[in-house]
Order: structure tokens, then C-alpha cells, then sequence
């Protein structure tokens, strides 16, 4: 019987030949944690009594959810992560350096590994073809120390994406509008393997744009088998070396199958409170916005950044809203500074910030007031998320964003391409 | 395990973000004070409220959102014996197990806000003793039994020095 691509990875990392539904203790590869999870995980790694690590250059501390600190209670925190990684030398990425799923992907993740973060957008990395997903601090500590995790191989969700792409329409619409149709939940415990000519002609950046969203549907992590834009994409990071071929057997046994044409979808908003409250922009426009905020690490990319300033070139930000830009990592940043597009978001009344997670979080750097209104092109718009839970967080992709930023209300970003 | 106490009805979707408001960022190191404000945004009166053994029970997709082990963390904290609901989010199902929070998937809708409630963790066994009614929730495998029963997956590496895991 052929294997999913969560099935093989999990195969080689379980020493055996498993399928969905299977207990495995899996060897891990790559294991995180983040300014708001690492501390947790070092308290557990010290109770347990943990020794040593078992793979010091891929065990990363990330200094990215509050960085830089703005408050002492999590300045003390990020002391705790600095001390633990000198102290096992474990890796550390320090303010400024990104956000983490970012840093992992140009940095750090390789195809056919097993990947565990203590942060639920870890699945990222799963477009570069590894079994990437985001587990608690406690496991992620056993990970540190044991290079071991307990997990169940999920089964598979396969979405065969055909069509083409309409102009205006980005990979974030695409999942936005694959969440709106299964729900929150609709792929609860399961992989989701992204597969098709959609597919095929994507770029690596917008590939992480979809598998970052992947948990928003409840999945395990989202899944990408590699091919020659993979290579392309390790190449320019001069890691050519670690591409290898992941793919599915042409007989594995996939749960369920979503095919869907691409080529009627709109610009897609998620209202609040949820990320499945999903409607076209046809019928968001005209809702007024406080603030937009472009960047995280769903869509804090170079490409999403230059499809932002092609936008907003030579315009002004509406009277009244407040444009925040975060490039997702330092690599993120000095491309973008290179090519002039920072100039063209601070020309246009935007507040440029240095890498790392930004107000998604909610503790920092463009918290809302009670009753505002946010377009963010963020992963999540829970109740509270961004630091007030009297705000209100609409979801969308950063052409989206930027054509309201223009507007000063949620505008279909067509009319200004 | 039997597990007693009044029941909190919450709805649907309660995220992380409820649980343990990212506003409370800065507490994530001190988790008794962080408890102070369990659940904060779906009930602002649910840390006075709960008692010891006392049981959440909700709609589906429980404990969606962030990754953040505090969250099970700060319920256990605050006292909660178990969680019921329709359907849990996958990281905070894996969270709780691990740290040693009892927790089943059943028909949550018989159930009433402040009902007394008895449970049989490894039957899954719901006896509402309010209302003199059973619901039959779906039994935690084995091993997250015994991940539980060690007090959580802390204790069962420090017992064992590594897994010791069946199905």
C-alpha cells in the first residue's frame, strides 16, 4: 500500500514502516521554542533532569514574540532562553534576527525532516516537504534533551488545486477561502497535502503562505512534496545541498480528496471572530479600518512586501489609518531596504518596525483600542488576539491591505493593480 | 480515576486566546498569577467562580489557536478536575494529556450549566447526577491514560528516563 508524505517521513523517523493511526515515538530533527513558549520548556527541561542536548546545532531559541522586550517581566524571559542556550549551546536568534517559522524555512528545516516547535504556525515548514507541527513547551523540552517526541501519524486530507490563479488573488485568499469552506475544524488531527498545477506554478514563498494556515483548519501540519522551486528556493539560501525528493506514492490512501478550480475565487476577508468567517470581497468592501498591519509570518515575506508597495507607490495612507509593516525577518528587511520598498511604505505614511512577530501578539507595537477596527494580514483574528478583546481583526492578504490602507475601508486590491 | 464536580458550559470555539489572553503576555512566567485570568474572555467571572474538581464543559473545537501549554496549565491550575467537550483542537487535546488534565469528547448539549457531573476516565463513562442521565464520551487510548494517570508526561520521563508507551 503507497504512503502519504506524513507517512514516509514518519517511516524514517520511526524506524519502521508506519501508517495513520499509528503510536510512534518519532526522532526529531529540528526542535524550537519561542520568547512565549521557551520559558515553560526550560522549567520543564530542568525538571525532568535533563543532561545535555541531543542535537545542539538544531535546537533553536527564538527571541522573536516580544522582541525587543517591552516590558521587564519578558526582558527576564528572554535572559531565561539566552542562559539555556549558552549554557547547552543550543542555537539562539536574537532580536531583530525574525519571526521563527521565517528564520526556520531560510535557515535551518531541510525536506524529509521531522520538525516540532513550540509555536502552532511550526507547520509552516511544511511546504519545504518535512513533517513539520507545533506541539507544547513540555514536549518540545523532551525533544531538547531525548531528540524524541510521542506522536500519532495523522491521516491525510489531499487538496488538488487546478485552475489559474486570477490576477489579484494570492495564495493567502486561496487558504482563506479553503478554511471558510471546510471550517475551523474542518481538518482537525489530520496532515493536509497541497498537490496540482496551482501548485506547480507557486512560488516557494506563497507555498508557506498556505501551509502556515494549515493548523487554522485544525490540521497537524500542511504538507508540499518538493520539486525544482524547492531546489531554487535552498539554492538561494546556499543550502542546494539539502534538497532531496519528498513526494507521496502515486497509491497512497488519502482520507478524503478536495478538488478545486481556483479560477472564480475572489480576494477573500475573514471577519471576526474567527478565521472561517470567510467572505469575498465583494461583499467585505466598504467596512472602515483603524489600522493595517502588513507582515508575520504568513505574510511578511520580499513577495509579499513588493506586491504591497507596487500598491502603494506614489500613494498616501488614508487620513485617519495607521500602517504598521513588519518584514518577517532580517533577510526579509536589508532585501527589502535594497530594493527601495521600505522607502515607498514610509513615503506613504507607513510606521516601518524591525523583524520579529509584531502586534499579532497582542503585548506590543499597535495594540487597539476598544471598538477599532484592524485589517492584519496575519493567520489569526480570535476575540482578543492583538491585545483587546473589545477590537475587532479582519484577515486578508497584503494586497488587500494595502489597497485599504489607501482607502481608509476594506477595498478590493484589483482596482489598484 | 472518577472524577466529580459542578459543570461551567462554555460554547464553541474557545481559543488559547480566551484561555490565556496574549494581553497577559508578560505573566507567562508566573503561572499562578496568569490563572487569576483563566478563560478571562469568554467569562471575566470564571477565576472567582471555580472550584476545586469543578469540570468545563463545551462546544467543538476546544482549545483552538496558539500552541501555549499555559493555557491547560492555568485551567489545571485554577482547579478544573476535567474538560468536556464536542471536539477538542489537536495541540491543546496533546497539551492537556501531557500535563496531566483529564479530558473527553462527548455530546456536550444534555449537560447544563452548574449539573453535577461524575466521570469514569477510562470507561468515559458521563453520568450527569443532576438530570440521572449517562453519556457515553469516547474513551482516551491507553496510553494517554497512562500519561495521565503518571501525573502527566513530566513525571512519566523522570519515573522512566524515556517513553514508555503502548497502544
Amino acid at each position: 500500500m503507497g504512503k502519504t508524505i506524513a507517512e514516509k517521513i514518519l517511516s524514517e523517523h520511526a524506524g519502521k514502516d508506519v501508517k495513520s493511526g499509528d503510536l510512534i515515538i518519532a526522532r526529531v530533527d529540528v526542535a524550537m521554542v519561542q520568547d512565549g513558549t521557551g520559558p515553560l520548556a526550560v522549567e520543564a527541561f530542568n525538571r525532568m533532569k535533563l543532561k545535555a542536548l541531543a542535537n545542539p546545532e538544531r535546537s533553536i531559541l527564538f527571541i522573536d514574540h516580544a522582541a525587543p522586550s517591552p516590558r521587564k517581566e519578558l526582558s527576564n524571559a528572554h535572559k531565561i532562553l539566552r542562559e539555556f542556550a549558552d549554557k547547552y549551546g543550543a542555537a539562539l536568534s536574537e532580536v531583530g534576527e525574525g519571526i521563527c517559522h521565517q528564520r526556520l524555512v531560510e535557515d535551518f528545516v531541510k525536506p524529509g525532516d521531522v520538525v516540532v516547535g513550540a509555536d502552532s504556525h511550526t507547520c509552516t515548514s511544511g511546504a519545504l516537504g518535512a513533517f513539520a507541527t507545533g506541539m507544547g513547551s513540555t514536549d518540545v523540552a523532551i525533544a531538547f534533551g531525548l531528540g524524541k517526541v510521542w506522536m500519532k501519524v495523522p491521516e491525510t486530507h489531499r487538496f488538488v488545486l487546478k485552475g489559474k490563479m486570477p490576477g489579484g488573488v494570492f495564495a493567502k485568499d486561496l487558504i482563506l477561502y479553503i478554511i471558510g469552506m471546510i471550517g475551523a475544524d474542518g481538518a482537525t488531527y489530520k496532515a493536509m497535502e497541497f498537490e496540482g498545477e496551482v501548485i506547480e506554478n507557486m512560488s516557494m514563498e506563497s507555498r508557506f503562505t498556505l501551509t502556515n494556515m494549515a493548523v487554522e483548519a485544525g490540521a497537524k501540519t500542511g504538507l508540499i512534496a518538493t520539486d525544482e522551486t524547492t531546489r531554487a528556493y535552498l539554492r538561494e539560501r546556499n543550502r542546494e545541498s539539502d534538497f532531496r525528493e519528498i513526494k507521496p506514492d502515486p497509491d497512497a490512501v488519502y482520507e478524503k480528496t478536495y478538488e478545486i478550480d481556483v479560477s472564480g475565487i475572489e480576494p477573500q476577508v475573514s471577519f471576526p471572530h474567527t478565521v472561517d468567517n470567510t467572505r469575498p470581497i465583494s461583499e467585505a468592501k466598504g467596512v472602515k479600518i483603524d489600522q493595517v498591519y502588513i507582515g508575520t509570518c504568513t505574510n511578511g515575506r520580499i513577495e509579499d512586501l513588493r506586491i504591497a508597495a507596487e500598491i502603494l507607490r506614489g500613494k498616501k495612507v488614508a487620513k485617519g489609518v495607521r500602517l504598521i509593516v513588519i518584514p518577517a525577518s532580517r533577510n526579509v528587511y536589508l532585501k527589502a531596504l535594497k530594493e527601495g520598498i521600505l522607502e515607498v511604505f514610509v513615503e506613504a505614511g507607513g510606521a516601518v518596525l524591525s523583524p520579529g512577530c509584531g502586534p499579532c501578539v497582542g503585548i506590543h507595537q499597535g495594540v487597539l483600542a476598544d471598538g477599532e477596527k484592524v485589517l492584519s494580514t496575519q493567520n489569526r483574528n480570535f476575540k482578543g488576539r492583538m491585545g483587546n478583546p473589545n477590537a475587532f481583526i479582519y484577515l486578508a492578504s497584503p494586497a488587500t491591505a494595502a489597497a485599504t490602507a489607501i482607502k481608509g475601508e476594506i477595498a478590493d486590491p484589483r482596482e489598484y493593480l | 480515576m472518577i472524577l466529580k464536580g459542578r459543570a461551567f458550559k462554555f460554547g464553541d470555539d474557545i481559543s488559547t486566546d480566551h484561555i490565556a489572553p496574549g494581553r497577559y503576555f508578560h505573566l507567562r512566567t508566573n503561572l499562578p498569577e496568569l490563572a487569576k485570568h483563566v478563560l478571562e474572555d469568554a467569562d471575566p467571572e470564571f477565576a472567582k467562580k471555580v472550584q476545586k474538581g469543578d469540570i468545563i464543559v463545551a462546544g467543538r473545537n476546544f482549545g483552538l489557536g496558539s500552541s501555549r501549554e499555559h493555557a491547560p496549565r492555568i485551567i489545571k491550575i485554577a482547579g478544573v478536575s476535567c474538560i468536556l467537550a464536542k471536539s477538542f483542537a489537536r495541540i491543546f487535546f496533546r497539551n492537556a494529556v501531557n500535563i496531566g488534565l483529564p479530558l473527553l469528547e462527548c455530546d456536550t448539549d444534555p449537560i447544563d450549566d452548574g449539573d453535577i457531573l461524575e466521570i469514569d476516565l477510562e470507561k468515559g463513562l458521563v453520568k450527569d447526577l443532576t438530570k440521572g442521565i449517562e453519556i457515553q464520551a469516547t474513551p482516551l487510548p491507553k496510553f494517554m491514560l497512562n500519561i495521565i494517570e503518571d501525573g502527566g508526561i513530566e513525571d512519566h520521563i523522570l519515573k522512566y528516563g524515556d517513553f514508555k508507551l503502548e497502544d
